[in-house]
């Protein structure tokens, strides 16, 4: 890669951000200790001494009404990120996310789009238990009317925000907070990147490992032990939830036969049950052996490492799937 | 007193204003009846003074934002008569295609954004309205309505707060007829003057008789002066009574027969009417001509609806996104 710098997934969506906010002077943020604080995660650091105030808003406790505001706001002509501390606490705001984000288009016949942007941490895996760990991005994604992404590259940490204020429609962006550590290379010149998309990360051919957000570390980390014992998978980060790129995943299906889902959401009524359904109806006959996944036990998370460990999907589960799948466990 | 409601012109227009919501929610009630109309229907009759007041302060950069029972702002805001009853009727020609149906109206011409039958629900859209026209810095006024219900609503009290600390032009418009379905306001609230609430927010805040129009414009004028003038938001309670059922499904069980008729006697129009007629500005002939005005428009709406078309199942799935290149 020329001209490619070491950076984190909290630095590429820093600059992400600030990139939003020098283009467009209708950009602004706004949310929970975003400024003084400088952002839970450290997201928004130093983003308020360069943008003051009036554009990296704090806002009281209050999820219902800042991101109520975001949608009144995107309505009369600006396109505000707002920035939600954790996906258990975006239920406060359901209520706007759902009733009135997600159906004003539809409900008043086209006149009235959302184009604002709704970024909140997802997922476990830093022993937080059970009000600040889940993984609820599949079961926003059950939601017509909004869009939902979930990065689990550098590259999308960098790229997704600004193709996601440019929609005239609500975005919602999960960001699995153990990623936001993450390093890696990212192009100098890298910005905005497709969101409509699916992406194959690793080709191969023995199965496909679908996966997305938080779970794909450990996906391509599974990858690469696979390989070590014959096994030449193929991993597709799913990206976006929905709307769910649902060729390339069957595309996937239909050269390699087989199909592992990652997801860190619940099992039933998740984003991979809804991927396996998709499998089946489209492309069943191509199957050379029934799907499986792994997902997150279905218990609320608890605090303890070794129960929260086995709570979610790690290397060697996804590894025992994939083997189980190609039939390499007997 | 505003001048403008010493000019006998304008006090028989309000008059006018008045009549039209009555007599359009009468045929609504009929054609609920008929099977016309489906879905839930929130009648406004005994509340027109309220919408048609707070209305007359307002100009067409402004922006409305109401609860299901918003037949009456719809028509005070300026949507036609011909767009509201389509929209009843399930028909393509309504303002929402007819997706919406009576409690969700939105017009984007009037920059009415809603029709929200979540009580609570538009106080937080509001507020973001607002913030949008104090960020652009344009002398704007977004006025949001909402029932006494919502005042024990958490996103009453986010909404509040926000709007007070970020200072934004909205103008609270709480329509208080004492019930919430069945819940009357000192069943569900420990502190049952509002103003106490707002003023919680250090938001100014005044009472007013909503069977009272005139008394209703000259708050509504005082208010938004004030709001537009910068002076973040402000808080109006209409005190009023809804004559008719809370929906076509209540038997009434809740309010005494008594306590209706009582306030029936203060009918906003008839005491506006009372009021002109006393000081010799309109007499019979008016009224018979204000009359067949009002009947001629919503009978031409009625006509208007009928003959609509209906939606192409076909296009169920449009306007979930937007439509690129449209916008
Ligand atoms: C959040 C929510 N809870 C309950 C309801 C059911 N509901 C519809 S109208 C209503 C009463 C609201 O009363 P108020 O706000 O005083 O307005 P009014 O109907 O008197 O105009 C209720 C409980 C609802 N629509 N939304």
């Amino acid at each position: 890669m020329s001209g490619a710098v070491k950076t984190t997934c909290r630095e590429a969506l820093r600059a992400a951000i600030r990139e939003a906010m020098q283009r467009d002077s209708r950009v602004f943020l706004m949310g929970e200790d975003v400024g003084e604080y400088g952002g839970c995660f450290a997201v928004s650091k130093g983003l308020l001494d360069e943008f003051g105030p009036e554009r990296i808003r704090d806002t009281p406790l209050s999820e219902s009404v800042f991101v109520g505001a975001g949608i009144g706001a995107a309505m009369n002509g600006l396109r505000p990120i707002v920035e939600v501390m954790t996906v258990n606490f975006s239920l406060l705001a359901l209520d706007q996310i759902l009733n009135n984000a997600a159906t004003i288009l539809h409900m008043s016949g086209g006149q009235f789009n959302v184009p604002l942007v709704i970024r909140m941490a997802t997922g476990g895996g830093r022993q937080l238990a059970a009000q600040h760990s889940h993984s609820l991005e599949g079961w926003y994604a059950h939601i017509p009317g909004i869009k939902v992404l979930t990065p689990g590259t550098i590259e999308d940490f960098r790229g997704m925000l600004w193709t996601a204020l440019e929609d005239p429609d609500p975005v919602l962006i999960f960001e699995n907070a153990l990623l936001y550590n993450l390093e890696g290379e990212l192009a100098e010149d890298a910005g905005p990147v497709d969101i409509s998309k699916a992406r194959v990360l690793r080709s191969g051919t023995s199965l496909s490992l679908f996966s997305y957000g938080g779970s794909i570390p450990k996906t391509l980390e599974a990858a690469v032990q696979l390989e070590s014992r014959g096994i030449d998978p193929e991993v597709v980060d799913l990206r976006t939830l929905r709307p769910l790129d649902t060729a390339t995943i069957i595309d996937s299906v239909r050269r390699t036969h087989r199909a592992v889902i990652v997801d860190e959401g619940w099992r039933s009524g998740s984003i991979s049950a809804e991927i396996m359904a998709r499998i089946m109806e489209e492309s069943f006959y191509e199957l050379d052996a029934p799907v499986a996944r792994v997902c997150t036990a279905e218990v609320p998370l608890p605090y303890a490492k070794q129960m929260e460990d086995a709570a979610l999907p790690r290397v060697e589960t996804i590894i025992e799937a994939a083997m189980n799948v190609v039939g390499g466990n007997g | 007193m505003t001048r403008r409601l010493e000019e006998p012109d304008y006090r028989r227009r309000l008059l006018h204003e008045m009549v039209r919501i009555r007599r359009f929610e009468e045929k609504c009630a009929e054609l609920y009846s008929a099977t016309k109309i489906r879905g839930f229907l929130h009648l406004y009759i005994g509340e027109e003074a309220g919408a048609v007041g707070i209305m007359q302060a307002l100009q067409p950069e402004d922006a409305v934002v109401a609860t299901y029972r918003e037949h009456g702002h719809a028509l005070a805001r300026g949507i036609s008569a011909r767009a509201l009853m389509a929209e009843m009727f399930g028909k393509v020609e309504g303002c929402c295609r007819g997706r919406g149906g009576s409690m969700h109206i939105f017009d984007a011409a009037t920059r009415f954004y809603g029709g929200n039958a979540i009580v609570g629900g538009g106080l937080p859209l509001a507020a973001g309205l607002a913030l949008a026209d104090k960020m652009e810095g344009r002398d704007r006024v977004t006025a949001c309505f909402f029932g006494e219900g919502a005042i024990a609503e958490g996103e009453f009290h986010e909404s509040m707060n926000l709007a007070a600390l970020w200072q934004l032009p909205v103008l609270f418009c709480c329509e208080n007829n004492l019930y919430a379905m069945g819940t009357a306001l000192r069943r569900s609230e420990s502190e049952t003057n509002l103003a106490v609430k707002a003023a919680a927010y250090d938001v100014p805040s005044w009472a007013v008789d909503g069977m009272d129009v005139a008394a209703v414009v000259e708050a509504a004028e005082r208010a938004a002066t004030a709001v537009r003038a910068g002076g973040g938001p402000y808080f109006l309670e209409c005190r009023t009574y809804r004559f008719r059922a809370h929906s076509m499904y209540d038997p009434e069980l809740y309010r005494a027969k008594q306590e209706v008729e009582e306030w029936k006697k203060r009918d906003p129009i008839a005491t506006w009417m009372a009021t002109l007629e006393a000081a010799g500005e309109i007499d019979a002939a008016t009224l018979q001509r204000m009359d067949a005005d009002v009947a001629a428009e919503i009978d031409d709406a009625i006509a208007f609806a009928e003959a609509g078309t209906l939606e192409p199942v076909a296009d169920l799935e449009r306007f979930v996104f937007s439509e690129r290149g449209s916008e």
